[in-house]
C-alpha cells in the first residue's frame, strides 16, 4: 500500500494576503498511476497545481518528486520553468494556453524546446545547417507526428492551432505535455467543455498515456465519470483542505464528501450520486 | 542646508508641474491600457495657448494680474481640453479594439502631428515673456549671504497644484463621472452593460487629462517665462517617468512620481551635473522598476495561471 | 432601378447628417484653431513678444475642415466602416496571390540592378542605401516586436552604440570598417545584454518606458561625455570602407588606378549600396533561419504565450536575452554602416524619433513579416522623401500618415504569418489568431 511515489505533497499550505488557500495539506501520488484531485469550487485544486508546476512559491511545505531512477527532487525550490526542465513535470492549464497563432506540429515542436536546443548546439550548429541538427529536427518532428496520430489530428497539422474545436484543442495541449517527456504529467481539469463521447477518447487517452509512457498522472477533474473510470487514487479537498482520499469507490461511498459536495453545490454532488449507480 | 532647503522648493515646484502632467497620463492609461504619447505635446499646447491668451489680454489694456492669470487658465484649460477631445477622436478611438501597439503607434504618430503643428504654426523659436509674478519672501537668511527664497510664482503653483488635485480627488472618488471612470477601468463591456456611457466616459478621461496639462502648460510658462513647440517631448517623457515611477494607473502614485522626479532632477543638477540631470532621472526609473516591477504605489500584477 | 426611391429617401437624411457632422468638425476647429493658427507671436528685436492676426488662414483652416469632413463622410458613406472588407472577385484574388509570390523576388533582382539602372542618378543610389539601411533596422527590430513580442522603444540605443563603436574605434585605433563592423555588431549585443538582464522580466510598457529611456540616456551620454564622443559635434573624419584594403580614392593605390578605368565618386557609392545590400540580406538570411530553429520558435511562442511557455520548461529570460541581443546586434551593424557612410556622426542622428520611425516601419510591416517590412521600409523612407519639397509641413504630415495608416491597417501591410514547419501543406496563419505579445 505504501508503494513507490513520484510526488509526494507534505503539509503544503499556501496563503495569499489574509486568504488560506490550501491548509496543511498532505498526499501522495504513486508511480504509474492515476491520481485524481476533486472538491468543490474554490477548494484549492489549481493552487495546489500552481504550487506544484511552480507558478506559486508555496508559503511552507514541502513537494518531493522522484524520479523512476531514485533521484528525488525537492519542487518547491525551484522556480517556474526548471520545474517543467529539471524535474519533468509537465502541465496543462483549466483554460487552454496553447499557441493560437502557431501550427498544431510548431506547438509540439516548440515543446521540444530544451532537447532541440542542445541538438541545435544552443542555435549555432543548427544556423550552419550541421547534418546532426538535421538528424535531431526529423526526429521531433517524428515525434510530433506520432502525438498527432494518437490524438487524431495528424490531418490537421499544419492548421492554427487557435483555429481548432475546442475538445482538439484540449487534446493538443496534453499532446503538447507529453512531447517534453514528462515523469508527471498534471492536468488541470481536462474534461471541462467536453461532452460525452469526447471525454470518454479523453479517458481513453490517459489510460494509453499510463500503459504505453508509463507517465504518471495527476489530475483535477469535475466530470466524475472520467475521474471515476480512470482514477487509481482520489484525493478530495475542500476549503483547502483534504477532507478524503481512497480508491474510486471509497471516495464515491464517503459522506463527508457527498456532504462537501451538497455544501457547496448540490448538481455536482448529485453527478456524484449518480456515477456511482 | 540652506542651499539644500532650496533645491528642495526648486524640486517641489518643479515637480508638482510633472505630477499634473503624469495624472493625464495614469488616468488615460487606467482607463485605455494605453501609452497618450501625445500627452506632452497636449502640454505643450497648453503652454502656447496660455502664452497667447495673455498677449492678446495684455494688449487689451487689462493690468489686473489675478484676473488675467484666471482668465488665462480658464482659456487655456477649456482650448486645450477640446484637443486633447479631438485627439481621442481622431486618433485612439478608431483603434480602440485593435491591436496593442497600433494606438501607440498612432499616438507617436499624433506627437509628431502635434509638435510640428505648433512649429507651423507658431514658429520654431523660442518665446519668451517677461516675469508676469515677481515677488517673494526670503524664509531664512544664511550666514554667507545665502537666502533661502519662496517666490510668489513657486507658492502659486505648488498652491494650484494642490486645490487642483484636491478638486480631482473629489471628482474621481465622489462624483457620477469618477465612478464611471473607475467603472471603465476594471472592465469595459461589464460597465457598458450597466449603462456606462464609455465611449463619453473615455472621452472624457481625456479631457480632463489634457485640462490638467494646460495648467502644467501655464504653470511652466509662469514659472520659467518660456514655451517651445519642442518642449513637450522632453516633459512628457519625464511626466511619463514619473507615472510609471508612481505606479502607472494610480492618481497619488503620479503625483508622488512627479514630486520625485522633480526633486532628484534639482539636487542632481545642484549638487552634481546640469548635464546628466536627465540621466539620473531616467537611470532612477531603471532601478526602482527592476526593484519593484510595478512602481512605488502600483498594485503587483497577480499573474493568473 | 425600383430601389432608388427607396435608397434617396434613406440618402435625405443622411445629407442633414453629413452637413450637420462637417459643422460640428468646424466649429470643433474654429475653437482649436482660434488662437494657435488666427494668432501668430514672434519675439521682437527686442527681445518683446508680440503678436498678430492671421484670421485668413484661420478662415481657410476652418473650411478646409468642413470639405475635408464632407468628403470624409460621403465616402465612409460609399465604402461602410473602415474595417469592412471589400468583396473582391476570386479570379482578382487568386491573381493577386500569384502575383504576391513573385513580390519579393522581383524585388530583390530589382535591388540588385538599381545601381545599373540608376549609375547615373546620385539621388537615388543615396536614398536607396538610405532605404536599405531602413529595411536592415526594421528586420532587426522585427525579431525584437514582430518574433518575441518585446516592445523596444529604445532600438536607436543599439544603433548608436553600432555607429560610435566604429567611429571611435576607427578614428583612434585605426581600426579599418571590416575589422570594426563584428566588434560594433558584438558591442552592440553585448549593450543588449546589459539592458535586457535587468529588464527582461518587466511587461508591457514598463518595458517600453525603459527602452526609452536606455535610449535616451545613450543620447545624453553621446552629447554630454565629450572628451570621448566629442559632444554634440560628434565624430568627424571616419574612414570609408575599402575593398580588401584596396581604397575606393582617386589615389594611385586606389580601385580605380588598379583597375585601369577613371575614377568616379560613383564607385564608391556603388559599393556602399552592395554593403548594406550584403548586411541587409544577411539580417534577412540569419532572422529566416532562427525561425526555424528552436530558439526562434521559442521566440514566437513567447509572444504567444509566456506562461505556457514556462510550463514547457523553457527559460523566458534567456530566451528574451537572446532576441533582444539578436535584435541589438542587426542595429549595432546597422549603425557601424551608417557611420562608415556618413563619415561624420554627431547624437542628432539618433533621437527617439529614429526609434520611433523603426517602429513604425515593422509594424506597418506587419509584426514578423520580412517582405511586409521591407515594403514599409521603402513606404516610409520613400514616402518621406517625396515629401521633402513640402520642408516644415513633412513632418506634419509623417505624423498624419502614420495615423492614417494604423487606422487604415492596424495589423500592418502583410497580416498573416508562415508556419515555421509544416507536414503536408504550408499555410499562412491569419493575423487574427497571431498574439502581438506582453512585453
Amino acid at each position: 500500500m505504501s508503494g513507490d511515489h513520484i510526488l509526494s505533497v507534505d503539509r503544503l499550505s499556501m496563503r495569499f494576503g489574509g486568504i488560506v488557500a490550501v491548509n496543511d495539506l498532505s498526499f501522495n501520488a504513486e508511480r504509474r498511476k492515476i491520481t485524481a484531485l476533486i472538491g468543490p469550487n474554490g477548494a484549492g485544486k489549481t493552487t495546489v497545481f500552481n504550487c506544484i508546476t511552480g507558478f506559486y512559491k508555496p508559503t511552507s511545505g514541502a513537494i518531493g518528486l522522484t524520479h523512476d531512477d531514485g533521484h528525488a527532487i525537492r519542487l518547491e525550490r525551484l522556480n517556474d520553468f526548471r520545474i517543467a526542465k529539471l524535474a519533468k513535470v509537465a502541465r496543462t492549464f483549466q483554460n487552454i494556453r496553447l499557441f493560437p497563432g502557431m501550427t498544431a506540429l510548431e506547438n509540439l515542436m516548440v515543446a521540444q524546446h530544451n532537447a532541440l536546443m542542445r541538438a541545435s548546439g544552443l542555435t549555432f550548429l543548427g544556423l550552419i545547417g550541421a547534418p546532426s541538427w538535421r538528424t535531431a529536427e526529423q526526429a521531433a518532428i517524428d515525434l510530433a507526428t506520432t502525438w498527432l496520430d494518437r490524438i487524431g489530428l495528424l490531418d490537421r497539422a499544419d492548421d492554427a492551432a487557435g483555429n481548432l474545436p475546442y475538445g482538439d484543442q484540449r487534446r493538443l495541449e496534453i499532446a503538447r505535455a507529453m512531447c517534453t517527456e514528462p515523469a508527471l504529467l498534471c492536468l488541470d481539469e481536462p474534461a471541462a467543455g467536453l461532452n460525452a463521447r469526447e471525454s470518454a477518447a479523453l479517458s481513453e487517452l490517459l489510460l494509453s498515456i499510463r500503459a504505453d509512457q508509463g507517465t504518471s498522472i495527476l489530475l483535477i477533474e469535475h466530470d466524475m465519470s472520467v475521474v471515476m473510470e480512470i482514477s487509481d487514487h482520489v484525493v478530495v479537498m475542500d476549503h483547502g483542505v483534504k477532507i478524503a482520499e481512497g480508491t474510486p469507490k471509497h471516495i464515491r461511498d464517503d459522506p463527508k464528501v457527498i456532504a462537501a459536495y451538497l455544501g457547496t453545490d448540490e448538481e455536482e454532488a448529485i453527478a456524484v450520486m449518480e456515477s456511482g449507480t | 542646508m540652506d542651499y539644500f532647503a532650496q533645491q528642495l522648493i526648486n524640486g517641489l515646484v518643479l515637480g508638482s508641474i510633472y505630477g499634473l502632467i503624469a495624472i493625464g497620463y495614469t488616468m488615460v492609461y487606467g482607463i485605455v491600457g494605453m501609452i497618450n504619447f501625445a500627452h506632452g505635446d497636449i502640454f505643450m499646447i497648453g503652454g502656447f495657448i496660455a502664452l497667447i491668451t495673455f498677449l492678446i489680454l495684455v494688449s487689451f489694456g487689462l493690468t489686473a494680474i489675478p484676473l488675467i492669470l484666471l482668465i488665462v487658465l480658464l482659456v487655456s484649460m477649456a482650448i486645450t481640453a477640446l484637443y486633447g477631445w479631438t485627439v481621442e477622436r481622431i486618433a485612439y478611438r478608431p483603434l480602440r479594439h485593435s491591436f496593442r501597439l497600433a494606438p501607440m503607434l498612432s499616438a507617436i504618430g499624433m506627437s509628431f502631428v502635434l509638435t510640428n503643428y505648433s512649429q507651423v504654426a507658431q514658429g520654431a523659436r523660442v518665446k519668451p515673456v517677461p516675469p508676469i509674478i515677481t515677488g517673494g519672501y526670503t524664509l531664512h537668511e544664511g550666514a554667507e549671504g545665502f537666502n533661502v527664497q519662496l517666490s510668489n510664482i513657486q507658492i502659486i503653483v505648488v498652491l494650484t497644484t494642490v486645490v487642483l488635485l484636491a478638486l480631482f480627488t473629489w471628482l474621481v472618488s465622489s462624483t457620477r463621472l469618477g465612478r464611471d471612470m473607475r467603472a471603465c477601468e476594471q472592465d469595459q463591456t461589464m460597465a457598458s452593460l450597466l449603462g456606462v456611457d464609455v465611449d463619453r466616459t473615455i472621452s472624457m478621461t481625456f479631457v480632463i487629462g489634457a485640462a490638467l496639462a494646460a495648467v502644467a502648460g501655464m504653470m511652466y510658462l509662469l514659472y520659467y517665462g518660456l514655451v517651445d513647440f519642442f518642449m513637450g517631448f522632453v516633459a512628457g517623457i519625464k511626466a511619463f517617468t514619473a507615472a510609471v515611477l508612481g505606479g502607472i494607473g494610480s492618481l497619488p502614485g503620479a503625483m508622488l512620481g512627479g514630486l520625485l522626479i522633480g526633486l532628484i532632477e534639482t539636487l542632481w543638477s545642484a549638487y552634481f551635473s546640469v548635464e546628466y540631470k536627465d540621466v539620473a532621472a531616467f537611470s532612477i526609473l531603471i532601478v526602482v522598476l527592476i526593484f519593484l516591477p510595478t512602481g512605488l504605489l502600483g498594485r503587483p500584477e497577480v499573474e493568473k495561471v | 432601378m425600383s430601389a432608388n426611391p427607396a435608397a434617396q429617401t434613406s440618402r435625405a437624411p443622411s445629407a442633414a447628417f453629413i452637413l450637420k457632422k462637417s459643422l460640428i468638425s468646424a466649429l470643433v476647429a474654429l475653437v482649436l484653431f482660434s488662437l494657435m493658427i488666427g494668432v501668430r507671436t514672434e519675439a521682437g528685436p527686442d527681445g518683446q513678444l508680440t503678436y498678430w492676426t492671421r484670421f485668413g488662414d484661420l478662415a481657410v483652416m476652418v473650411a478646409a475642415v468642413f470639405g475635408g469632413s464632407i468628403l470624409i463622410e460621403l465616402f465612409r458613406q460609399w465604402w461602410g466602416p473602415v474595417d469592412t472588407a471589400r468583396v473582391v472577385p476570386a479570379p482578382v484574388q487568386n491573381a493577386l496571390a500569384f502575383g504576391g509570390r513573385l513580390v519579393a523576388p522581383v524585388l530583390l533582382v530589382f535591388t540588385f540592378l538599381v545601381p545599373v539602372l540608376f549609375y547615373n542618378e546620385r539621388y537615388i543610389l543615396d536614398l536607396a542605401i538610405l532605404v536599405l539601411t531602413y529595411v536592415m533596422l526594421g528586420w532587426g527590430l522585427n525579431v525584437v516586436v514582430g518574433l518575441a513580442g518585446l516592445l523596444d522603444l529604445g532600438y536607436v540605443a543599439f544603433y548608436a552604440v553600432g555607429a560610435y563603436s566604429y567611429a571611435l574605434l576607427a578614428t583612434n585605433f585605426g581600426l579599418s570598417f571590416w575589422i570594426c563592423l563584428p566588434l560594433a555588431g558584438i558591442l552592440a549585443a553585448f549593450w543588449g545584454v546589459l539592458l535586457g538582464f535587468p529588464v527582461l522580466r518587466l511587461r508591457g510598457d514598463y518595458l517600453a518606458i525603459v527602452t526609452l529611456a536606455f535610449g535616451e540616456i545613450i543620447r545624453l551620454v553621446l552629447i554630454n561625455w565629450q572628451s570621448l564622443t566629442g559632444g554634440p559635434n560628434g565624430v568627424t573624419g571616419i574612414p570609408r570602407p575599402t575593398l580588401f584594403g584596396i581604397p575606393l580614392t582617386p589615389a594611385d593605390d586606389g580601385l580605380a588606378a588598379m583597375l585601369g578605368i577613371e575614377f568616379s565618386p560613383t564607385h564608391r557609392i556603388v559599393f556602399l549600396f552592395y554593403i548594406i545590400l550584403a548586411l541587409a540580406l544577411l539580417t534577412n538570411w540569419v532572422t529566416i533561419r532562427l525561425r526555424r530553429l528552436p530558439i526562434g520558435r521559442a521566440w514566437e511562442a513567447l509572444r504567444e504565450d509566456e506562461v505556457a511557455c514556462r510550463a514547457l520548461g523553457i527559460n523566458t529570460t534567456t530566451t528574451k536575452l537572446t532576441a533582444f541581443a539578436t535584435g541589438a546586434m542587426f542595429g549595432g551593424l546597422a549603425g557601424a554602416f551608417f557611420a562608415t557612410r556618413q563619415g561624420f556622426i554627431s547624437p542628432e542622428s539618433f533621437t527617439f524619433h529614429e526609434s520611433a520611425l523603426v517602429l513604425a516601419i515593422v509594424v506597418l510591416g506587419g509584426m514578423g513579416s520580412q517582405l511586409g517590412v521591407a515594403l514599409a521600409a521603402l513606404a516610409m523612407i520613400g514616402g518621406f522623401e517625396l515629401f521633402r519639397g513640402l520642408d516644415q509641413y513633412r513632418m506634419l504630415v509623417f505624423g498624419m500618415a502614420m495615423v492614417l495608416l494604423m487606422i487604415w491597417r492596424p495589423r500592418g501591410l502583410i497580416g498573416h504569418r508562415a508556419p515555421t514547419v509544416f507536414l503536408q501543406r504550408k499555410e499562412a496563419i491569419s493575423s487574427d489568431l497571431v498574439k502581438e505579445g506582453h512585453g
